[in-house]
């Protein structure tokens, strides 16, 4: 187990140094000259362009360039963003909104999703079933930056239920109505996943052996079903944080929270590759941590299953 | 090439707004008759700005609308655009080439440094110079020495045309006459910063110290993403004297989620109603909104690099284009009349706007007519079908999807011809394409000026060489006339050449006029007095808070 | 904790406790009962294990009906896992239901002129700004759009792109996805390592950011539609799939079935393919079909952003994304497009349920 652990640790490193590599690649090769992003709407004189493409390393080659940033990371130094802020500094100041943000997603899909799923599973073609099957097709067919404007006006504005927007401090309270609009789609795809896991293991052989030996209806639903019906949920819920964190560039627009999202994408229109290069490995680390706790939980959820 | 500087609406900055970088605010009374609480802080929205809060180097809608709040300079504009007296006492030139400016005694940074005309002089040098890379550096094109400080990998930082005489007089040379130059010194660019600066521009940026109506609230008032508080500044002496306690700005990602907050109160002042708001703002609203044209301008350039556009033909097809699109209708029906249709390539506001100038019939609808020309050119060079015609759009600004789609369907019902819009994913992708002349069809360009001159809205977009002149625009005749105008003895002479230069343009099309842009302030029921700049920004200074 | 080998996991996982001991006898039993199908097809290798099977047996015969069992028998011959799935199918009035759905969306899509009242692109259709958001009439049942467009005859013009990016985008990640994930889960190892950590990397990348990039090569440049659309979407779509593939095989090859296949020498890919690929099919097939879905609006999203299909191009999410801004005074130009994305997500979740109890002989006896 302790050399399970210390392996997938080690496998941090040629992920960090692929996915940068691959990232500053394709930033760098994003169309449009990042001096046009950088002069804005009037362009800069020819003096300015030089001094702007001195001071951001534009001029240099894929190489040296990204070579240079990561010798900088490795020295602790992630340098500036467009803006002449210190990324260290805005990475700071955004990343908790967004992982508090996507916290409240993944702890809403996971609470709602389950219980729903374990319902709509056990009695299948039910009732029930049927209007959450309604219900998670109107989530996905309607896209997200729809669905948040309509949320955010009625719960809102107009019924006054939350308010509308994220004020500075983007605070658990404030981000709890953004939070279930960016974990509505996932939500629909926990509930479906767990609906068919339990229905499928709700006529189980085993589950009626248990409910013979005379166990507790709840005791069976619990140990036996549900247990057993959580490993594709688990995997899928481990990933969805990451995804979680990198897809909320809309619901952070909706909703202003402060969080990464709104970095990464001005960075990304930008052509401010050291900035996204930054943004990225973050959320490379993070999933790659998610990913290995959801492999030490299949442990838990499957004793069969073994640590290689 | 002698230009000035004007921002362009096509922007990054444009995810926020449609609002402006110069500065803006004016006399003028606006008071209200409910009892105002003096100190109370109002809240407004802006986005984050792009770069340090520095004068000479902010020119995006984000950072502008805070810079021109805390950095005044030798005058203001009023809500008119026409200019006053804020740190000058008089701006003074017989040939309009040597200027001599006195400033007022005894006024003072909020840091209590005293403001000298040293520190105009160290200002601007500090803008001009290559070496600082400040954005605004153009704005400094005008003045003698100027080129030698922004040459590329200069290291020189002082221009030869500025000279301080003594602590309140100074005088600058330009390089020739400019009738308008006063008129120029309203924008940012041209506000005086204090000493400190120059020692840390990075950390003068984060906590800028000024002369303005107000100044920030405390050290660190800047938190990035969220906030930036201002508060007024007691000392300050001009015309735009606060009327409320402070500015509390918000920094939104999304313009309509800043409309959400003003519908629930959250807000107190938005700069602009958004385009997805348009629909139902006036019943949201009530009368707590206002219309008011500003100084900018929508337009469709066609560039004449494309073999349909070339020469005689493209002229026609271009006048043919102009007239097939029904400005009228799509000013009521997609903006809901949040736009009015133009007619000339200035805008309503300025000193000189003539609606009816020769050839501005150009830009009135008639399909008939515009078949007729497509005709015509077809006669002299038929329409290469497979080149089909595209209207060029950047998406990560926002909202010009719909009113490219509307203008293309117009074209296509009016001249049967196949017409599309044509997105790019960022704006520094089509600006790339744009001054690389790779565009394969029209592109939306657009003009919002930094101070209020016809020559503002013409000079940096269609005389050779311009780097946004994106239509390749190239007439020697009309750039003399232009010359004419700023080297004109009185503004008065100048307008009239201005106008010439703008009718020549309304016969060649470059670029076709759409309609103007309006500024939709909207506010909260808890201000009063609201108004509106010639520029589009809300004057924040007149606001009243009645309710908190 | 040692390395173990497989033979070691199951024999320590025999040990553990009654429950986990009554579940793998459960699953054993399964694939031994004679009177379900499974005792014809190939996932009966294991053969009989004495003792744990009897207290099951009995439970067993109380809930098959005899009629069914009558009916499995005089099937005779062995038949096919697929084969039999689809004798399955066929009964199954929401697989019918389903199936039609998705067969009048396919002819829509194909067939667009036989539906339409007015073809939406061609030079003779006029979209008029003077039918801005106008109500449904004769001619127009579902109204206009902001543009002054009929609503109707957009929609099912929209429905070949949104159709193709949807259904081709799943194919692909499914394909990908479920062929690297179930060579990650099944061979473990380095394999498990280089596979799952390359698909972190993928995951990791905005989706923003390669659509940036894809878009602009040369070639898809001078090709923009739903084909590149499709490579986008595939290329960083694959890693979800992957991992949900990757958990289930992981659960299900220590299964005895399979270690019973592996003791009778059938070779690796073998039990991969016959074995433990339909049995880690089920959370696969339902992300799957959700995921159908998401592709569809992606799609919107990344048109939207400007990095999708051409404005110019036809499609339900360009539809949606358009008509949000009049979203509150007319939102009829959302619903419809909506509505048709629905029954179109909703027939392939019904056919991915249908297929999933068929392929499962499990869910089957009930």
């Amino acid at each position: 187990m302790a050399w399970y652990l210390v392996k997938r640790l080690l496998q941090l490193i040629p992920v960090f140094l692929g996915a940068t590599l691959l990232v500053y690649f394709l930033v760098f090769m994003t169309p449009g000259d990042p001096l046009d992003a950088l002069c804005g709407d009037k362009g800069c004189t020819p003096g300015v362009a030089a001094a702007l493409t001195e001071q951001y390393h534009l001029g240099d080659p894929f190489f040296v360039q990204y070579f240079s940033y990561i010798g900088g990371l490795l020295t602790g130094d992630l340098g500036v963003n467009f803006s002449g802020r210190e990324i260290s500094d805005v990475l700071a100041g955004a990343f908790p909104a967004t992982v508090r943000l996507a916290i409240i997603a993944l702890i809403f899909e996971a609470i709602f999703g389950i219980t729903f799923g374990l319902y709509a599973g056990l009695k299948k073609g039910g009732w029930f079933d049927s209007t959450v099957l309604v219900v998670s097709l109107v989530v996905i067919a309607v896209p997200i930056f729809v669905l948040g404007f309509v949320m955010q006006y009625f719960v809102g504005v107009k019924w006054g239920l939350a308010k509308p927007t994220v004020s500075g401090a983007a605070d658990w309270s404030d981000l709890i109505l953004p939070g279930i609009v960016l974990g509505l789609v996932s939500f629909a795809q926990v509930l479906r996943l767990t609906r068919t896991a339990v229905a499928e293991n709700a006529s189980a052989d085993y589950v009626r052996t248990a409910t013979a030996k005379g166990l507790t209806r709840g005791r069976v639903v619990r140990v036996h079903i549900l247990r057993n019906s959580m490993i594709p949920v688990a995997t899928f819920l481990g990933m969805d944080l990451g995804a979680l964190m990198g897809g909320a560039i809309v619901t952070e627009g909706i909703f202003n929270v402060p969080g990464i999202g709104n970095q990464l994408y001005k960075a990304l229109t930008l052509g401010d590759a050291p900035m996204v290069v930054s943004v990225v490995s973050v959320m490379v680390i993070i999933f790659c941590v998610a990913n290995l706790l959801v492999d030490l939980l299949y442990a838990w959820l499957d004793p069969r299953i073994r640590y290689a | 090439m002698r230009y000035n500087r004007i921002s362009k609406t096509l922007g990054v900055a444009a995810l926020a707004t449609l609002s402006l970088t110069a500065c803006g605010g004016g006399g003028g009374g606006g008071g209200s008759d409910e009892a105002a609480d003096g100190s109370a802080v109002i809240t407004a929205d802006t986005v984050e700005p792009q770069n340090p809060l520095v004068p000479t180097n902010t020119n995006e809608t984000g950072g502008g609308v805070v810079v021109q709040q805390i950095f005044n300079g030798l005058v203001t504009y009023d809500s008119e655009g026409k200019t006053q007296n804020d740190l000058a006492d008089s701006i003074e030139s017989k040939d309009k080439q040597t200027w001599t400016i006195k400033i007022k005694p005894d006024m003072k940074f909020t840091n209590g440094e005293k403001i000298t005309a040293q520190s105009f002089v160290d200002s601007w040098n500090y803008g001009a110079a290559a070496k600082n890379a400040q954005g605004n550096a153009s704005f400094f094109e005008p003045i003698e020495g100027y080129e030698k400080v922004s040459a590329e990998g200069s290291t020189e930082d002082k221009m030869s045309g500025l000279k301080a005489v003594d602590d309140h007089t100074f005088t600058v040379k330009l390089v020739s006459p400019q009738s308008d130059f006063e008129q120029r010194l309203g924008y940012t660019a041209f506000a005086p910063m204090p000493s400190s600066a120059f020692k840390d521009m990075k950390a003068f940026g984060e906590n800028p110290v000024g002369y303005g109506p107000y100044k920030m609230a405390k050290e660190g008032a800047w938190q990035h993403n969220s906030a930036i508080d201002l508060v007024k500044n007691e000392d300050y002496k001009g015309p735009e004297a606060a009327k409320n306690g402070g500015i509390n700005f918000k920094l939104y990602q999304n313009p309509d989620t800043a409309y959400q907050d003003l519908i629930s109160n959250n807000l107190d002042v938005l700069q602009q109603v958004p385009t997805g708001a348009l629909g139902n703002y006036k019943s949201d609203l009530g009368d707590r909104y206002s219309d008011k044209p500003y100084a900018g301008i929508q337009t469709l350039a066609v560039p004449e690099y494309q073999d349909n556009w070339k020469g005689e033909a493209g002229k026609l097809r271009r006048q043919a284009l102009s007239m097939a699109i029904d400005r009228q209708e799509i000013t009521k029906v997609i903006f809901n009349e949040t736009r009015s249709p133009a007619t000339d390539f200035t805008a309503p506001t300025i000193e000189g706007y003539e609606k009816d100038l020769p050839n501005s019939e150009n830009t009135k609808f008639d399909k008939d007519k515009a078949k007729e020309l497509w005709a015509k050119a077809e006669k002299i060079q038929p329409y290469n079908k497979s080149q089909k015609l595209t209207i060029a759009f950047n998406a990560d600004a926002g909202g010009h999807k719909k009113w490219v789609d509307a203008v293309a369907n117009q074209i296509k019902n009016n001249l049967g011809i196949e017409v599309e819009g044509k997105s790019y994913s960022t704006f520094k992708e089509l600006r790339t394409d744009a001054k690389a002349g790779k565009l394969t069809g029209a592109t939306r360009s657009g003009w919002q000026a930094d101070y209020p001159s016809m020559y503002n809205f013409m000079g940096p977009t269609f005389t050779k060489g311009a780097s946004s002149n994106d239509s390749r625009y190239d007439n020697p005749k009309f750039e003399d006339t232009l010359d004419a105008g700023l080297e004109a003895k009185s503004t008065e002479d100048g307008v009239k050449k201005f106008q010439e230069a703008d009718s020549m343009l309304l016969e060649d099309l470059p670029s076709i006029p759409l309609w103007y842009n309006q500024a939709n302030t909207a506010w909260s029921e808890n201000v009063s007095g609201v108004g509106t700049g010639w520029d589009g920004v809300p004057e924040y200074y007149k606001v009243e808070k009645t309710k908190s | 904790m040692p390395e173990n080998n497989i033979e070691n996991n199951d024999a320590a996982g025999r040990g553990l406790d009654p429950e986990a001991r009554g579940r793998e006898a459960a699953v054993r039993e399964v694939r031994d009962t004679a009177d379900t199908p499974a005792g014809s097809h190939q996932k009966d290798i294991g053969g009989p294990s004495a003792g744990l099977m009897m207290e099951h047996f009995v439970a067993d015969a109380t809930t098959t009906p005899v009629a069914e069992t009558d009916s499995r028998s005089a099937e005779g011959a062995p038949v096919s896992l697929w084969r039999d799935a689809w004798r399955q199918l066929r009964k199954k009035p929401t697989f019918i239901i389903a199936a039609l759905l998705i067969l009048l969306v396919i002819v829509v899509a194909l067939l667009p002129q036989l539906f339409w009242t007015e073809n939406p692109s061609a030079a003779s259709t006029q979209c008029l700004l003077e039918n801005s958001n106008g109500k449904a009439s004769a001619g127009h049942p579902m109204g206009f759009t902001a543009q002054g467009c009929d609503v109707y005859s957009r929609v099912i013009a929209g429905t070949r792109a949104s159709l193709m990016v949807g259904l081709l985008t799943t194919i692909g990640v499914v394909v990908i996805g479920g062929l690297i994930g179930a060579l990650a889960g099944y061979f473990g190892g380095w394999i498990d390592g280089v596979l799952a950590r390359l698909g972190d990397v993928f995951f990791a990348l905005p989706l923003i950011l390669g659509a940036l990039v894809v878009m602009q090569l040369p070639f898809f440049k001078a090709h923009r539609g739903v084909w590149t659309l499709v490579v986008v979407l595939v290329l960083f779509g694959w890693p979800q799939i992957a991992r949900i593939m990757r958990g289930a095989v992981v659960e299900v090859r220590n299964a005895d079935y399979v270690v019973s296949a592996r003791s009778l020498g059938v070779s690796s890919l073998g039990i991969l393919m016959r074995h433990i690929i339909p049995n880690a099919m089920a959370p696969v097939i339902v992300i799957a079909t959700i995921s159908l879905g998401t592709f569809i609006v992606a799609e919107s999203t990344l048109s939207y952003l400007g990095i999708g299909l051409p404005p110019s191009m036809m499609s339900w999410g360009n539809d949606i994304s358009d008509a949000k801004d009049a979203f509150r005074s007319n939102p009829m130009p959302v619903f419809w497009p909506g509505l048709a994305l629905s029954l179109t997500v909703l027939s392939f979740i019904m056919l991915g349920d249908a297929l999933r109890d068929a392929l499962d002989p499990k869910a089957r006896k009930k």
